[in-house]
């Protein structure tokens, strides 16, 4: 299947190509936006001979190639640089901050794919119905909400009123697992919620999508039975567009949770880049912003990827 | 007007709701001066004051009246949603359609330049133009309208290139028309359906995400009145069980929900059975 | 006539709706209909005769969007239309089965052709997998699929349209039904594949003495397979009778009409020596991004006044050749001569008056024409855009075309392309043609999107306005019975070459190219031995 090789090589160079770009960007982001990064952070009032310190530390004298070569060669060495803020190595800033926010996606994303998916394809198949309709004005109305908006509606609920949950879930490195999934429930809840209703909707449309198609007709008029149908006809065809509709929800999820970390002053990558970008502490910045930036770029190509291998024309050639 | 009132009676109850509820809105916004008793960033007694009495829905953290703000957060917020996905369309229908018409190699650049722009997700790509440029609102609009662009491009280019596919587009260039009388007389006309309902999602897009900005404190900057920053600033009551900040945040919703009915229903009724965006 | 068995299917008073717009309309108003056992019934009618539908209501199916509200469809002493679906589910694939118009689109990408022909079988019950697979090779081989014992081990996108389509007739035979339904099985295939197609159809209904309800909009291949024929009309039956009887002797004008289609001939032109042609293709070749040529050294001329025709199968380069004329396809090498003099190869570099002396109508009526204009924009446009006229000149002139392709100006003028029919939309498109005054309108496929009756009006009217202006055609097509109608000249193409080309009565008259007799021969004809003798013969021809 020398085809189907060609493909995935191919996506996979772009895949690396984009994020070569994405830290370009990112890199000179920073170098090319008005405003001198040095007068904006050391203020209009600073000597001339504390601009020239700060520039030679942050190595701002050197041409921006050799200053980006440098930075990307140390990033890929796990070498994030410092803190302006603070002076802390970035990389331990982000180490367990990185492990805090992928678990809680992970959570949330435990609880949502299945949900959504599940929902998903009884409202494909179940279409026109009360429950149908009922789901999609449900759905429609939760992806409308801010994301805080629902996150105070389960604190206002399910911690002030009801005392179930914390509101504030500030977990600790040593916490034991089940305790720290405790705490996560609530911001994990947010993102579900929020993530479900997207999940669900695209799931249901590529489902009719695939119903219509003229060999679920033949299928029918062959007399099958219509779990056999769902099960040998539609599910096969039906893995690509689910596959994709998944990992772009976990792509969003990724994203999604720099607002619900603030919300719940939970310890992770969101928090940490929005603090960052009110202290304009530029390195941390860039760090986190590649971390997200390469996650959702790495997610898409996944997407791509099993798109093309679950592929029947590419993985069956002429 | 009367096309506005010959949809209203068409539509669902969803739409109809959607419908009143902008209505309602746009009212709000253009009256604000008028409907509010206390200047926008007046302070006028202590902070959280309870409702009632002279502050219908009470004081905010530092004392300026919530009924007030809520009124004038309104009518910032959705202006400069409205200003941001209209600079959006602009900047990304134009380029989508010309992509789409002239193909080769501006379709090329076009595509290749969007497809970087879109693997930064938008909220960090903001965030980290904005630590950079400083927040104030013309950067923002810009900012927030380049990088939304790059989704209006998308459908630009996706619904103009279904369109010059076409016979009479082709039949357009055979007779020797121009790149802006196709754009303007043959693709246009018949791309408006989807793109209005586009605009409409584009706008709950833009408005969650200038709201989401605010409320990190990172969008529109105090004094000036929105609801993001509304609830940030207000958040606290929330543990004592007071819904005082709920309030903006039920806004935004309610706002965003109503836009998305009217687009469901005006996507059902321009497209026969299309099922989803 | 072989003798028939005992009715196998009935249908009486079968109505059914379809919905539009939200609404429920009736499209089959009241059929009757009497299906003998092994007994092929064709039915025949134009897009919108509620042929397919019927079709499937004899399996007790009605499509989404659809719904059977009144009559009785018995089967084999079985009412349908009160059988709960388990009942209907045992019935279809086993007794009844079906065979679509796109096999392409009707198998399932993911799995393998054996394993889909040996479900219906296995899934019901009446074999073993083992058995089932050892008689897909035996009705492959029968059905003349190459390499039959492996070719079910094939996905479909690995096999060609009339391959997947002898597949899917095979299918449908895998539980020996008493009936099938054929649902158009080859609209969309080439003509000297469609000749294959039914010649194993024809074979295997025969062999299992199968009862089959063959629905189709082309007369000549019903006049082939059917035993009896119903013709229907906007839901009607028409007329209904045996095969033979009708072909001979048509009771209803309806019929009459439909099969005096075929007899428009234009008068032979007296060959106009030594003149100058208006357009000279000479030595194009031409191939399409990636490198793929789609023309080899394409050399043919159009006289002034004249209709050539280009006639070929798919793939054949036809439409290729049109794009490189009008300069949106640049050919690599060669020229494209107007007058005698070269025109530049690329479409932006061609003058506007270059342009309007090439007009171009299309096969789909309905994507030619903005449906945001309104007729008064669309034929107004390059009056004012060619010609500079404006105002009441330009008002006048739009009324005058329509008047021209008998359309009435006060009725017309200012509709949308949405409220005509697809023949009015046509016209249009002439009409827009026609406003620029050219001398040469290339036709591509111009009549296969219509139905019969309405593509006889088309060429009809063509040929008057030649006539009349004496425009020159280039007329594209895969229909020989359109080429037989209008040609003056012929050519014929074969994958992106010539192979042969002249006056109508030298290329239709034998001898001929090898491929332009296959081509002729494969055009199905109105007498019913047609496609048995041509077997007959080609048999001969190898032996």
């Amino acid at each position: 299947m020398p085809q189907l090789v060609k493909m995935v090589v191919q996506r996979l160079a772009l895949g690396l190509l984009t994020l070569f770009v994405v830290s370009v960007i990112i890199f000179l982001g920073v170098e090319l936006l008005p405003g001198d990064l040095t007068e904006a952070i050391l203020g209009q009032s600073a000597t001339p001979e504390t601009v020239a310190a700060f520039r030679r530390e942050l190595g701002l004298d050197l041409p921006p190639h050799t200053r980006y070569l440098e930075w990307l060669g140390n990033i890929l060495q796990g070498d994030l640089g410092r803190s302006l803020a603070n002076g802390r190595e970035i990389s331990e800033l982000i180490s367990w901050r990185l492990y805090n926010t992928l678990f809680l996606a992970a959570i949330a994303a435990v609880i949502a794919v299945p949900l959504a998916l599940v929902l998903g394809v009884m409202a494909a198949l179940h279409r026109n119905s009360l429950f149908d309709r009922v789901i999609n004005i449900t759905t429609l109305t939760s992806i409308s909400f801010p994301e805080f908006f629902v996150a105070y509606i389960l604190i206002l609920f399910l911690s002030v009123n009801a005392g179930w949950f914390p509101s504030i879930s500030n977990v600790g490195s040593e916490m034991p697992f089940w305790d720290r999934v405790f705490r996560c429930i609530l911001p994990a809840l947010t993102l579900t919620l929020v993530v479900v209703a997207h999940m669900m909707r695209m799931t249901r449309a590529a489902i009719i999508n695939l119903l219509a198609s003229p060999y679920i007709e033949m299928a029918n008029l062959k007399g099958l039975t219509r779990t056999r149908i769902i099960v040998r006809h539609a599910l096969p065809n039906a893995l690509a567009p689910i596959i994709n509709v998944i990992v772009i929800n976990l792509a969003y999820l990724v994203v999604g949770v720099v607002v619900v970390e603030v919300v719940f002053v939970y310890p992770g990558m969101g928090q940490l880049l929005v603090d960052s970008v009110s202290k304009r502490d530029i390195p941390v910045v860039q760090s986190t912003s590649m971390f997200f930036a390469g996650a959702f770029v790495l997610l898409n190509l996944l997407a791509d990827m099993l798109a093309i291998v679950t592929n029947p024309r590419l993985l069956h050639p002429k | 007007m009367k096309t506005v009132l010959k949809l209203f009676m068409e539509a669902p109850w969803s739409g109809r709701f959607g419908l009143l509820v902008i209505a309602i809105y746009i009212m709000l916004a253009v009256f604000a001066p008028v409907l509010t008793p206390f200047g926008e960033s007046e302070i006028v007694a202590d902070a959280f004051e309870p409702w009632g009495g002279a502050y219908l829905l009470g004081t905010d953290n530092l004392g300026r009246d919530m009924f007030t703000r809520l009124i004038y957060g309104g009518r910032n917020t959705i202006g400069i949603a409205f200003l941001t996905t209209m600079l959006a369309f602009l900047v990304g229908g134009v380029l989508g359609f010309v992509a789409a018409a002239m193909g080769g190699w501006i379709d090329q650049l076009l595509g290749r330049l969007v497809d970087v722009m879109m693997a930064i997700p938008t909220l960090i790509f903001a965030l980290l133009i904005l630590t950079i440029t400083g927040t104030s609102i013309p950067v923002l609009i810009v900012v927030i309208a380049l990088l939304d662009s790059t989704r209006v491009f998308r459908l630009a280019r996706a619904v103009a290139m279904n369109i010059v596919v076409m016979d009479y587009v082709e039949a357009a260039r055979l007779r020797g028309e121009g790149l802006w009388w196709i754009i303007w007389r043959e693709v246009l006309p018949n791309a408006m359906p989807p793109l209005v309902a586009e605009f409409g999602l584009r706008f709950c897009f833009v408005f969650l995400f200038i709201s989401a900005l605010s409320f990190l404190g990172l969008g529109i900057q105090p004094p000036t009145a929105d609801w993001g920053s509304m609830v940030r600033d207000n958040a606290t009551l929330i543990t004592y069980g007071d819904v005082t900040p709920l309030l903006p945040a039920g806004a935004i919703a309610l706002l965003t929900v109503a836009v998305n009915f009217v687009v469901d229903f005006f996507l059902h009724k321009t497209s026969g059975l299309r099922d989803e965006h | 006539m072989n003798t028939k068995g005992d009715i196998i299917l009935s249908m009486r008073g079968l109505r059914i709706e379809g919905q539009a717009d939200e609404q429920w309309q009736e499209i089959v108003h009241g059929i009757d209909l009497d299906l003998h056992r092994g007994e092929v019934m064709g039915l025949i009618g134009e897009s919108g005769a509620g042929k397919s539908t019927i079709g499937l209501a004899a399996m007790g199916y009605a499509r989404p969007g659809c719904r059977i509200t009144a009559g009785e469809i018995n089967f084999d002493g079985i009412d349908l239309r009160t059988s709960s679906e388990d009942e209907l589910r045992d019935l279809r694939g086993v007794r009844i089965s079906y065979v679509a118009q796109s096999a392409a689109a009707s198998f399932n990408p993911a799995h393998r052709l054996i394993d889909q022909f040996s479900e219906t079988p296995v899934q019901h019950g009446v074999k073993s997998k083992f058995e089932a697979e050892e008689d897909a090779r035996v009705l492959f081989r029968r059905l003349k699929l190459p390499f039959p014992d492996t070719i079910g081990n094939r996905y479909p996108h690995q096999v060609s349209g009339g391959q997947l389509q002898r597949a899917m007739t095979a299918m449908a035979m895998s539980c020996r039904p008493d009936l099938i339904i054929f649902d158009e099985p080859t609209t969309a295939l080439d003509v000297t594949t469609q000749i294959e197609v039914l010649a194993a159809i024809k074979d295997v209904v025969k062999e299992f003495n199968t009862a089959a309800i063959y629905v189709t909009h082309d007369l000549a291949v019903v006049a082939q397979m059917a035993d009896r024929i119903m013709v229907l009309r906007h839901g009607n039956m028409i007329e209904e009778g045996n095969a033979r009887d009708m072909l001979a002797n048509p009771k209803d004008p309806y019929t009459r009409d439909l099969l005096a289609v075929r007899t428009f001939a234009k008068d032979d032109l007296d060959l106009i020596p030594h003149e100058t042609p208006l357009l000279k293709v000479e030595n194009v070749t031409a191939s399409y991004t990636g490198g793929v040529k789609v023309l080899h050294d394409v050399s043919i001329q159009i006289p002034r006044g004249r209709t050539v025709a280009v006639v070929g199968e798919s793939g054949s380069g036809k439409s290729t050749l049109a794009r490189a004329i009008t300069g949106l396809l640049p050919p690599e090498s060669g020229r494209v001569m107007y007058e005698g003099e070269p025109l530049p190869v690329a479409l932006e570099q061609r003058g506007r008056e270059q342009l309007r002396r090439m007009q171009m109508i299309y096969q789909m009526p309905d994507t030619a024409l903005n449906p945001r204009q309104r007729i008064r924009e669309i034929i107004g446009r390059p009056l004012s855009f060619y010609l500079d006229l404006h105002g009441a000149k330009k008002e006048a002139r739009i009324r005058e075309l329509l008047e021209m392709i008998e359309m009435n100006p006060d009725e017309y003028i200012d509709r949308l392309p949405g409220e005509l029919s697809g023949g009015q939309k046509q016209r249009i498109c002439i009409a827009r043609a026609l406003a620029a005054e050219p001398d040469l309108i290339i036709c591509d496929e111009v009549t296969s999107a219509l139905d019969q009756l309405v593509a006889e009006e088309i060429l009809k009217l063509l040929q008057r306005l030649q006539d009349e202006v004496n425009v020159s055609y280039l007329f594209i097509t895969h229909d020989l019975a359109t080429v037989r109608a209008i040609a003056d000249d012929i050519v014929v193409m074969l994958q992106g070459r010539v192979v042969e080309q002249g006056p109508k009565d030298e290329v239709l008259t034998p001898p001929h190219h090898e491929y332009t007799d296959l081509l002729l021969s494969s055009v199905p004809e109105m007498d019913p031995d047609w496609l048995d003798r041509l077997l007959a013969e080609r048999q001969l021809a190898k032996t």
